[in-house]
């Protein structure tokens, strides 16, 4: 199923992320998805080498969760494959029967384990939604045709609310719209009155937006995603909230009350919710529980 | 060695608006520059389009050197609304970035050609890519000035104005976004079919 099929039906979409192990043993992913996930959200993103840190491919881990039931969400990057091994990825998804995607930049190399590596980038996340385009109506991005019955995906990407030059973000969540995104999750928000203010301008795109949440584990972390991480900000008052009752925050208490709260403020603005949960899958339906989102029927 | 060609009449002809003053850089010997053709088509543009002024000189890509050589006509460049330049694309930004508040257009495409390149100190940099987009981008170059070499965009990674790969160095995007803004020409970053990069033509031979 292709969740654009959810949005058109005016569900509100729920999505989580899950990162491939650096290794092959995946049996703990699998279980955490059965779970804390399977019965809580529609479908799952599955990370692409994210942070530029070498992993098990997206690829096959999509492959694995669809065959145990799941329904999948194929991050792509633009940073190890030039255009010919993306658009043969895309191919091999449809081939897997996987039909929903993420389409990214991707970071930069020296951010990750392998700073040595060739940074790619032959194309970027707006001629990447386009190649897919292309291939959807038989042609690959070259113009040659494609034999058979062309694929068919839900084509997703992100864009930061949050950001600092949220103008610049807006012209290129305008251009992936125009190549053919047709759903966005966003980056990690922690500031409702910036989401909504976003949002005032991005409805004009009419496509779906997914609210973006990262469960904020402790102080530490809030202050490096402060120092280092493109359009995320935890405000002060909600670090002084984690600083609070250091036992609560420890537990994880803390985060999930963050975020259940980050939710309902920003429901009647987004047309689905997507948790980073960086590990805390088990916090997830705790999460939705608080923000009074119902388990899937 | 990199070899500078013209971009199609038409196109050049659309970027002559109103008046007009053309550069020509023909300085260097590490840059192949096509003089005789570049005549012509500027001969046919003073028949048609509002010329005030053609300028012939060398070695644009250090400012200094350049705001020298345009000291005598800086009457005519500031009556200008153009400013045509037939350069490698390190004089074109050095143009562009003297006259911030001007239309700065390049009328070349830089290529590659194999083989040893010489060393010149600038604060600009061409990454002969062959289909020069400073047009579009406001005279800074997307290219070299994003570490990603991005072409339609920022990247989710700028962080205060800074680029993610770099910390002391500004996003490209954001300078081109900025200047485009200042330009009111922020439409040039809407177009229907993304763009994407040829490289096969950058490294012909
Ligand atoms: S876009 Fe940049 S790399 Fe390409 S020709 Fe112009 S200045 Fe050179
Ligand atoms: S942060 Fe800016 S300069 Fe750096 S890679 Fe991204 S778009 Fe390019």
């Amino acid at each position: 199923m292709r969740i654009t099929e959810l949005f058109e039906k005016g569900e509100f979409v729920l999505t989580a992320e899950v990162g491939p192990p650096k290794g092959v043993e995946i049996d703990h992913l699998i279980k955490d998805a059965h779970e804390f996930l399977k019965t809580r959200v529609h479908a799952l993103n599955v990370t692409d080498n994210q942070s530029s840190v070498m992993r098990t491919g997206s690829l096959a881990t999509c492959k694995v969760l669809k065959d145990e039931g799941l329904l999948p969400i194929f991050q792509i990057t633009c940073r190890d494959r030039n255009r010919i091994a993306l658009q043969s990825d895309v191919l091999s998804a449809a081939l897997l029967g996987i039909e929903n995607l993420l389409l990214l930049t991707g970071d930069y190399t020296t951010l990750g384990d392998h700073p040595q590596a060739k940074p790619v980038f032959d194309l970027d996340s707006v001629s990447l939604i386009h190649a897919v385009k292309c291939l959807e109506n038989g042609y690959d991005i070259a113009g040659n045709a494609v034999d058979g019955t062309p694929p068919k995906f839900a084509k997703g990407a992100v864009v930061s609310p949050c950001s600092d030059s949220v103008d610049v973000q807006l012209a290129k969540m305008e251009a992936k719209v125009k190549a053919g995104c047709e759903y966005f999750q966003t980056q990690g928000v922690f500031e409702p009155d910036k989401f909504m203010e976003f949002m005032e301008k991005a409805k004009q795109f009419g496509v779906p937006v997914q609210l973006g949440l990262i469960i904020p584990k402790n102080v530490g972390m809030c202050r490096y995603m402060n120092a280092n991480v493109a359009g995320v900000h935890v405000p002060d008052d909600m670090i002084k909230e984690l600083q609070a009752d250091k036992e609560r925050t420890k537990s994880g208490d803390v985060g999930v009350e963050i975020c259940a709260r980050l939710i309902k403020e920003c429901k009647d603005y987004a047309q689905g919710v997507h948790i980073m949960s960086l590990g805390w899958e088990n916090r997830i339906p705790e999460i939705l529980d608080m923000a009074g989102i119902a388990p899937i029927a | 060695m990199l070899i500078t060609q013209l971009k199609s009449k038409e196109t050049i002809e659309e970027l002559a608006q109103g008046k007009i003053v053309i550069i020509n850089c023909h300085g260097c010997k590490e840059v192949y520059f096509p003089e005789h053709q570049a005549d012509e088509l500027q001969k046919e543009l003073s028949a048609s389009k509002e010329v005030t002024q053609i300028i012939t000189t060398d070695y644009i890509c250090n400012s200094e050197n350049l705001m020298l050589q345009l000291k005598k006509h800086m009457d005519k460049i500031n009556a200008a609304d153009t400013i045509l330049v037939f350069s490698c694309g390190v004089g074109i930004q050095t143009v562009a970035g003297q006259f911030q508040d001007k239309k700065v257009y390049s009328c070349c495409d830089t290529y590659q050609l194999p083989g040893f390149q010489g060393v010149t100190a600038l604060n600009v940099d061409c990454g002969q890519c062959g289909e020069c987009y400073l047009n579009g981008t406001g005279g800074i170059c997307p290219i070299t000035a994003c570490s990603k070499s991005l072409i339609n965009g920022q990247c989710g990674g700028a962080k205060n104005g800074m680029c993610e790969v770099d910390k002391d160095m500004e996003c490209g995007w954001e300078r081109i976004y900025r200047k485009l803004e200042k330009m009111n020409k922020l439409d040039n970053m809407k177009y229907d079919v993304p763009k994407v990069r040829n490289f096969g033509i950058s490294k012909e031979k």
